[in-house]
């Protein structure tokens, strides 16, 4: 058995699958049959001013058959009364005190606000706060969530307002409607943040009813643009994780949101950084019983590995992202596809794509059913092998030109 | 008699294994029911749902200890469970498509824990004690493997030279090989339990010294001997007993089992399907199988029939053997027809007349006969525990006899014809769970004692 249990930014929680602020956390009956299922740590629904809600909220896209690869909402923050969110919140913790309670924040840019408000959450008996600056939709219209997240300055100023009412441990959640996470994550730690959380939601327009022409989801008619969440984001969540982590100027831990559905995925987020994660879309689409196989599945890994601590993982890839600047260049070492016949179907779904859409170096010898890639003419660019359906037909073998050569090595001097 | 197991390849199994393709496409049918219904079709309560999304996501050792937490012989359930008729029976998708094949899926986690070694299990609340189980079939293993995990000092006594008792002896190889049903064997085993072979507990002065060693007894004896059917020339050299006949695939040389050109086989339930299938991979070029009923009351599933119509195996519908013929072997079968007199043909309870001058002769070499095992009573009666109709009566929630202490699972509880290994894991399991309940409370553990 490995220790899945972690310390994040002071908080200890039994393990590092936490629920992320949404739906999930609304209320004291769900976060308890959480905890009940396994989960280490939840995140509240996050807590503001009461806000009115509208309906439908929520939008989906399918891909090959399989629901909701992404999810979109316009949901806003809790619409229930604070004073019933709080007293929710105490409870809970005193019932489980051994779980991670954090609890989102948003209020209005004033600081006698947060300061009060800090404090009253602080009563509570919660570990930690995470202030979602981070909501893309409905509240960024009133000055609040992204709108925050997107201006490194107001997000160093009110976090430096929450951080200075508090001894609790401040997890500032950040928006990814920006072009680089890192300004903003610094000002977030140079504001008093003792750790970051990411990613909160992509605005998104999900679709259009092609019968009625209303987008999707649709309020009457009418639509919004909204965020963007599920597995078809983890990508660009693993990019700015691992871009945050890798900044000399970010020395606090991270907790890693976006996709992630099983173990693996999460597994990921650690190797790129993530101390800890947080699962939203997964959970709202299974229910709370996928930590099961969360727990079990990272327990095995790690034991199967020989590591006896989540933290082992945690950043272990994150050096392997770098600049592009210094990946090895073509001219000293590349991949080259090999077909291997004996598995190949005949689909020519790699001579069509090569054909097409790369460099035109895969034939069809008449005398066989399985292509043959051209060696000396392949680029190693990989959509042969990523488009055949065959697990391990088509292997990408690296040629090794013995020597390094980088656009580092080609650049001029700095002037 | 020792184990042929060089027949697994002889009979090769019929139904291949999905590949790891077809596997993920079939694990990524599955809705992933939240209370879903498939689990209720199963009597161990496997959840489903889970392992076919551990297969799904790749992860088939944690698939298989999802089964085998609930069911610890689930290899052999992943072949020879009714899943039809069961969890598939139950399957969502019956609605929209068709059901997802989760026995095939079940075999996929398995054979990976086969291959690769069986995951740890799941850690149960432990007690203190000592169970003797008789029998190491399906219900026998599957209370002494519960009973292990508990940490309880289990040992097994069993007649034969092999556990897994009927899943060893009397499944055709071709539906369970036989190193499936040994792997299971071996996988309790390694949960501690103690296997004692060729004991045979059948004086009252054994049983006592049993009670006075244990702090319970399981019986587990499955069902008995086929009974005599009472027609002229049965004991005639060529004639045999279904269960006898599957044995000896399972512990001879195939070669030294000669059944001839003609075969015929009496009954129609699925043990038949088993005995006409396995005379035809003997070599037998016309097997026909002969039911007293018509096809509607047949009593196998149908998926069986199908299987056996397959092979070439001819059903003769309304015929029943009256005398089987031969000077000094069996040479012919003398029959007659049958017809319902009253009801419904397809109740099995319609009285039949036979119809008059009817008569006609089968030649045959062999005759098998497929028409049920008996009940089990005589274990009940030897150790003085109330049975009602012959069969052993229990608790239906603790399956505690009339004597305390001492539990009945599986076969020898089955009323006649529904016997399944599912059902005995499902009863050996839940009488587990009963002795638990019953010993923690007597007999606390102690702070810091090592057992199992
Ligand atoms: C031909 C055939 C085909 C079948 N096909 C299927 C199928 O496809 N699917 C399915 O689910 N089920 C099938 N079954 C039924 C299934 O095999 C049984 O339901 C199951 O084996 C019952 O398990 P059990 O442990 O109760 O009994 P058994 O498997 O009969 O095990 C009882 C054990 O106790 C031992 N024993 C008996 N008396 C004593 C004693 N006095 N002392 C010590 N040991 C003793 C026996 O040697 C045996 O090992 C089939 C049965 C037969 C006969
Ligand atoms: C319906 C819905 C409501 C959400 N509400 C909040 C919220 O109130 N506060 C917050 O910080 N994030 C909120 N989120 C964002 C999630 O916490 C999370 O950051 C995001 O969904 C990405 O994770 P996922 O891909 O696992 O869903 C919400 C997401 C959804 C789908």
């Amino acid at each position: 058995m490995a220790d899945l249990s972690v310390d994040f930014a002071g908080i200890h929680s039994p393990n590092p699958f936490w629920l992320a602020s949404g739906p999930l956390t609304n209320t004291q009956y769900q976060v308890m049959k959480a905890f009940d299922e396994g989960w280490g740590g939840a995140v509240w629904k996050t807590v503001g001013e009461p806000v009115i809600n509208v309906s439908s909220r929520l939008g989906a896209i399918d891909y090959g058959g399989r629901r909701m690869m992404g999810l979109n909402n316009i949901e806003l923050i809790s619409d229930r009364p604070l004073d019933d969110n709080l007293r929710e919140i105490a409870e809970v913790k005193r019932l489980y005190p051994g779980n991670a309670l954090v609890v989102s924040m948003m209020f209005e840019s004033v600081a006698s606000v947060w300061r009060d408000m800090v404090k009253r959450v602080e009563d509570t008996g919660a570990d930690g706060i995470e202030l979602n600056f981070g909501c893309p939709h409905g509240m960024s219209e009133r000055g609040m969530g992204s709108i925050v997240g997107q201006v490194p300055e107001y997000t160093e100023t009110i976090t430096r307002y929450a951080a200075q009412a508090t001894s609790l441990p401040v997890i500032v959640k950040l928006t990814p409607n920006v072009t680089d996470i890192r300004p903003p994550g610094r000002s977030a730690v140079s504001g008093g943040a003792g750790a970051l959380s990411l990613i909160n939601t992509i605005n998104s327009v999900m679709g259009v009813d092609l019968n009625t022409w209303r987008p999707l989801p649709d309020v009457d008619g009418q639509g919004s643009h909204g965020g963007y969440c599920g597995p078809a984001v983890k990508p660009i969540a693993l990019h700015m994780l691992s871009s945050l982590y890798n900044d000399p100027g970010i020395r606090v831990p991270l907790c890693g949101i976006g996709g992630i559905e099983t173990w693996r995925d999460a597994a990921e987020f650690m190797l790129l950084g993530a101390s800890v994660v947080q699962v939203c879309t997964a959970a709202m689409h299974y229910g709370f019983r996928i930590i099961h196989e969360m727990t079990e599945g990272l327990n095995d890994y790690l034991t199967e590995r020989g590591l006896s601590r989540v933290a082992d993982l945690v950043g272990q890839a994150a050096p392997r992202i770098g600049g592009w600047k210094d990946l090895r260049l073509s001219t000293s070492f590349q991949v080259v596809a090999h077909i291997d016949p004996a598995t190949c179907i005949g689909c020519n779904l790699c001579v069509v794509a090569c054909d097409d859409g790369a460099h035109q170096c895969i034939d069809r010898p008449s005398h066989q059913k399985a292509p043959v890639v051209r060696e000396e003419d392949c680029v190693g660019c990989n959509l042969c092998s990523l488009v055949c359906p065959v697990p391990g037909c088509i292997a990408m073998n690296p040629v090794d030109k013995g020597y390094i050569d980088t656009w580092s090595g080609h650049e001029l001097p700095a002037q | 008699m020792s184990l042929a197991l060089t027949n697994d390849t002889k009979l090769p199994e019929v139904v291949p294994p999905l590949t790891r393709r077809e596997a993920t496409d079939e694990a990524l049918r599955c809705y992933y029911c939240y209370d879903a219904p498939c689990i209720t079709g199963c009597p161990t309560r496997i959840d489903i749902p889970r392992f076919i999304h551990q297969i799904a996501t790749g992860d088939l050792s944690q698939a298989a200890r999802t089964i085998m937490d609930a069911n610890i012989l689930g290899a052999t359930c992943a072949r020879i469970c009714p899943t039809e008729a069961l969890c598939e029976a139950q399957c969502v998708r019956v609605q929209d498509s068709r059901a997802v094949s989760i026995g095939r899926l079940q075999r996929v986690a398995m054979d990976h824990a086969m291959e690769h070694g069986t995951p740890a299990l799941p850690q149960l609340e432990e007690g203190r004690g000592r169970v003797a189980v008789i029998g190491a079939g399906p219900a026998g293993m599957s209370a002494a493997a519960h009973l292990a995990r508990r940490g309880y000092a289990v040992e097994i006594f069993e007649q034969k030279e092999e556990g897994g008792g009927l899943d060893t002896y009397g499944i055709v190889s071709y539906r369970e090989p036989m190193r499936v049903s040994l792997f299971e064997v071996e996988t309790v085993r390694k949960l501690g339990v103690k296997f004692h072979f060729g004991r045979k507990i059948d004086a009252l002065q054994d049983f006592r010294t049993l009670q006075e060693q244990y702090d319970a007894i399981v019986v587990a004896i499955g069902m008995g001997k086929v009974p005599k059917w009472g027609i002229p020339g049965e004991d005639l050299p060529g004639v045999y007993d279904a269960l006898d006949l599957v044995e000896q695939t399972k512990t001879r040389p195939l070669s030294d089992i000669t059944l001839g050109p003609h075969v015929i086989v009496v009954g129609a339930g699925n043990t038949a399907v088993d005995a006409a299938t396995c005379a035809k991979r003997l070599g037998a070029s016309d097997v026909s199988i002969l039911y007293r009923r018509g096809e509607a009351a047949m009593p196998a599933y149908r998926y069986e029939y199908e299987f056996a119509k397959q092979d070439g195996v001819i059903y003769r519908w309304w015929t029943m053997p009256i005398a089987i013929e031969g000077a000094s072997r069996v040479e012919a079968v003398r029959c007659v027809k049958t017809q319902v007199r009253t009801g419904d043909p397809s109740d099995r309870q319609s009285p039949l007349d036979i119809i008059p001058e009817s008569e006609f002769v089968l030649p045959a070499d062999t005759i098998i006969l497929a028409i049920g095992q008996e009940k089990n009573a005589g274990i009940g009666q030897m150790i003085g525990a109330a049975t009602h109709r012959g069969r052993v009566v229990v608790n239906e929630s603790t399956y505690e006899t009339s004597i305390k202490n001492v539990y009945a699972v599986g076969d020898c509880l089955a009323p006649f014809g529904e016997a399944m290994v599912v059902q005995a894991v499902a009863d050996g399991k839940m009488a587990a769970q009963a002795i638990h309940e019953r010993l923690r409370k007597t007999m606390a553990p102690q702070k810091g004692e090592k057992h199992g």
